[in-house]
C-alpha cells in the first residue's frame, strides 16, 4: 500500500515541468530550515541558561517547547514602524536582501550523496559570492533607518565582514586545493577513504578549519564578534529601528546564516554525510538491518555534525566577552590572513609530496 | 522565444536600465546601488555565455567587496544637492563634447559593422561536463602565464604603494600596541600584598 502510493507520487512528480519540481524542492528545503531556525533560538536560550545555571524558557507548552511559536506569533502581529526621515523603499527592501542571500546559498548544499537542489560545478565560489552579498542588507538597513546607532552598526559590520571574508576565502582556497574541485559534493567525496575520520580535511587543514569557523562566527556577527549589534554600546546596531516582522526577518536571516556556516564547515572539513565509523568499525556493523543504515553514511551524520557547530556558536556566546573593535580588525588582517597564506603553501607542499592518507603519492 | 533568449533580453534590459540609473538618479546611494544591480545583471549575461567562473568572480569581487567600500564612503558623505547642480549649465558644453567624443570612439571600435553571425560565428554549446573554471585556469597558467604573473606583481606593487602613500606617522598621536596588551600577565599589573588585619581602636 505504502509502496504503491510512493510509486504513484514519484510518477506524478516526474511528470511535472522542471520549474515546478525545483519549486517543490525549494519548499522541501526552506520549510524545515525555518523550523530549525525557530528551534535554534529556543536551543540558544536553553543552552545559555543552563550554562548560567538557570532554567530558561519554561512557561509556554511543556518545558517551553512552544516558546518559538509564541515568539513568531507575537512578532507577526506587531506593527511595523517606519521612522520619519527613513528612506522607505530601502528600509523595506533591506530585510528582503538579508533573507534572500541567506537562503539562496542553500541551493548548492549537498545533504547526502546526490541530495542537492543544484549540483553546481563552481558551488564553493557560488556560496562565497552569495554570502558576500548579505552585507548589503546590513549596510542598507543601517543607512536607510536615518539613525545614528543604526549607521554606526552598519559601518562596523561592513568593515568586519570585508576583513573576515578575505581570511574565509583563503581558507576555502585551501579546501579547493585539497579536494581538487569546487563542487561541494566532490569535496565531500574526496574526503572518503579507508581511514574514516582521519581522511577528513580537518586534520591536514587544521589551521584553515579553525580560521574558517572563527571567520564564520565573525561574518554572521555573532558573539564574541557581535560589535555590529553590540547591545550595550549601540542599542541593537543596524536593526535598532526595525520592529515586528521586519525585525523577525533579520533574525531569521542571521540564524539561517549560522546554520549555513555550520553546514559548510561540516561539508568542507568534517566529511559532510560520511560516517565517522568507517575505517575502524568492523564491516559487519553496517550489515545489521536497521541499525546498519544508521551507522552508515547518510544525511543524519551531516545533520549531527552541523548541530555540533551550532552548539559551538551558542557555547562561544555564553563563554567569551565581546572583542574590542580594534582587536577584531587586528585578528582578521594581521593574524588570520598571514596564517592562511602560509598554510596554503604548506598544503601545496603536502599535495606535491603526496602525503598519505589524504593524497596519493605522485606517480 | 526560447528561455535563453528570454533571460538574455531580461538581463540586458536590466543592465542598460540600471546603468542609466547610475547617472540619472539624484541620490548618490541609489546611484551606487544601481551600479551594483548593473554588475549583477552583467554577471547574469556572462552566465548565459557559459562563463560561470567570471560571472561569480564579478559578483564576489565587485559586488561583494568593491561596491561595499563605495557604499561605505558614499553613506558617510553629507551631500548638498543644490551645490552639486550649481555649475551644470557652465560645464554642459564641455561635458557634451566629451560624451560625443567617447560615443564616436566606441562606435568606431565596437560599431555594428563588427558584429553579426557572418563575422563572428555563433559560439558552440558545451556539454554539462564543461567547466569554465578549469578551462580558464588552463589558459591562464600555460599560454598566458607571464602576462598573468606580471599583472599580479604590478597589482601588488600598486597595493604597497597605496598603503605607503597614506601611511604617515604623526609625532603626537598615541597608538596602542595590541601585542603588548595581549602579552600582559597578571603579575605585571596586580601585586598581592599580605597584610596583617588591623584592629579598630
Amino acid at each position: 500500500m505504502m509502496a504503491e502510493a510512493l510509486q504513484a507520487f514519484l510518477e506524478f512528480y516526474g511528470a511535472l515541468p522542471r520549474p515546478v519540481q525545483i519549486l517543490g524542492q525549494i519548499v522541501l528545503l526552506v520549510a524545515p530550515l525555518m523550523v530549525c531556525v525557530a528551534y535554534l533560538t529556543y536551543a540558544e536560550r536553553k543552552v545559555i541558561s543552563y550554562m548560567q545555571v538557570r532554567i530558561g524558557p519554561n512557561r509556554v507548552g511543556p518545558r517551553g517547547w512552544l516558546q518559538p511559536i509564541a515568539d513568531a506569533l507575537k512578532l507577526m502581529f506587531k506593527e511595523i514602524i517606519i521612522p520619519s526621515g527613513a528612506n522607505k523603499f530601502l528600509f523595506i527592501i533591506s530585510p528582503v536582501i538579508s533573507i534572500g542571500t541567506a537562503l539562496a546559498a542553500w541551493a548548492v548544499i549537498p545533504f547526502a550523496d546526490g541530495v542537492v537542489i543544484s549540483d553546481l560545478n563552481a558551488g564553493l565560489l557560488y556560496v562565497l559570492a552569495v554570502t558576500s552579498l548579505g552585507v548589503y542588507g546590513v549596510i542598507i538597513a543601517g543607512w536607510s533607518s536615518n539613525s545614528k546607532y543604526a549607521l554606526l552598526g552598519a559601518m562596523r559590520s561592513a568593515a568586519q565582514i570585508v576583513a573576515y571574508e578575505i581570511a574565509m576565502g583563503f581558507a576555502l582556497v585551501g579546501v579547493l586545493m585539497a579536494a581538487g574541485s569546487l563542487n561541494l559534493g566532490e569535496i565531500v567525496r574526496a574526503q572518503a577513504g579507508e581511514w574514516g575520520p582521519v581522511n577528513w580535511f580537518a586534520l591536514p587543514l587544521l589551521p584553515l578549519f579553525l580560521i574558517y569557523f572563527i571567520s564564520g562566527v565573525a561574518e554572521t556577527n555573532r558573539a564574541p564578534f557581535d560589535v555590529a549589534e553590540g547591545e550595550s554600546e549601540i542599542v541593537a546596531g543596524f536593526h535598532v529601528e526595525y520592529s515586528g516582522m521586519a525585525f523577525a526577518v533579520f533574525f531569521l536571516a542571521e540564524y539561517a546564516n549560522m546554520i549555513l556556516i555550520s553546514a559548510l564547515a561540516t561539508i568542507m572539513f568534517l566529511g559532510g554525510w560520511l560516517s565517522p565509523l568507517h575505517g575502524w568499525a568492523p564491516a559487519g556493523w553496517f550489515e545489521v538491518p536497521v541499525l546498519g543504515l544508521l551507522l552508515d553514511d547518510g544525511i543524519h551524520w551531516f545533520l549531527a555534525k552541523t548541530a555540533f557547530f551550532l552548539f559551538c556558536y551558542l557555547w562561544f556566546r555564553a563563554t567569551f566577552p565581546r572583542y574590542r573593535y580594534d582587536q577584531i580588525m587586528r585578528l582578521g588582517w594581521k593574524v588570520f590572513i598571514p596564517i592562511t597564506i602560509v598554510w596554503l603553501l604548506v598544503v601545496g607542499g603536502f599535495i606535491l609530496g603526496g602525503l598519505p592518507p589524504w593524497w596519493a603519492p605522485a606517480g | 522565444m526560447t528561455a535563453e533568449q528570454f533571460f538574455f533580453y531580461a538581463f540586458a534590459a536590466m543592465t542598460v536600465a540600471s546603468a542609466a540609473m547610475v547617472i540619472t538618479v539624484r541620490n548618490p546611494v541609489y546611484a551606487v546601488l544601481s551600479l551594483v544591480l548593473t554588475f549583477v545583471a552583467s554577471a547574469g549575461l556572462w552566465l548565459l555565455l557559459e562563463a560561470e567562473f567570471l560571472a561569480i568572480a564579478l559578483v564576489l569581487v565587485y559586488v561583494g567587496a568593491v561596491m561595499v567600500l563605495f557604499l561605505f564612503v558614499v553613506m558617510m558623505l553629507d551631500i548638498n544637492l543644490a551645490r552639486l547642480k550649481e555649475g551644470f549649465i557652465r560645464y554642459l558644453p564641455l561635458g557634451v563634447a566629451v560624451a560625443v567624443a567617447m560615443a564616436l570612439m566606441m562606435a568606431l571600435v565596437v560599431g555594428p559593422e563588427h558584429f553579426g553571425l557572418e563575422r563572428v560565428p555563433a559560439p558552440e554549446r558545451h556539454g554539462p561536463e564543461y567547466s569554465n573554471t578549469e578551462a580558464l585556469g588552463r589558459v591562464l597558467y600555460t599560454v598566458y602565464v607571464y602576462p598573468f604573473e606580471i599583472a599580479s606583481v604590478i597589482l601588488t606593487v600598486a597595493i604597497v604603494a597605496a598603503i605607503a602613500l597614506t601611511l604617515r606617522r604623526r609625532p603626537h598621536t598615541k597608538y596602542q600596541n595590541p601585542d603588548e596588551q595581549i602579552a600582559v600577565r597578571r603579575e605585571d599589573r596586580v601585586r598581592l600584598v599580605s597584610m596583617k588585619p588591623e584592629r579598630r581602636e
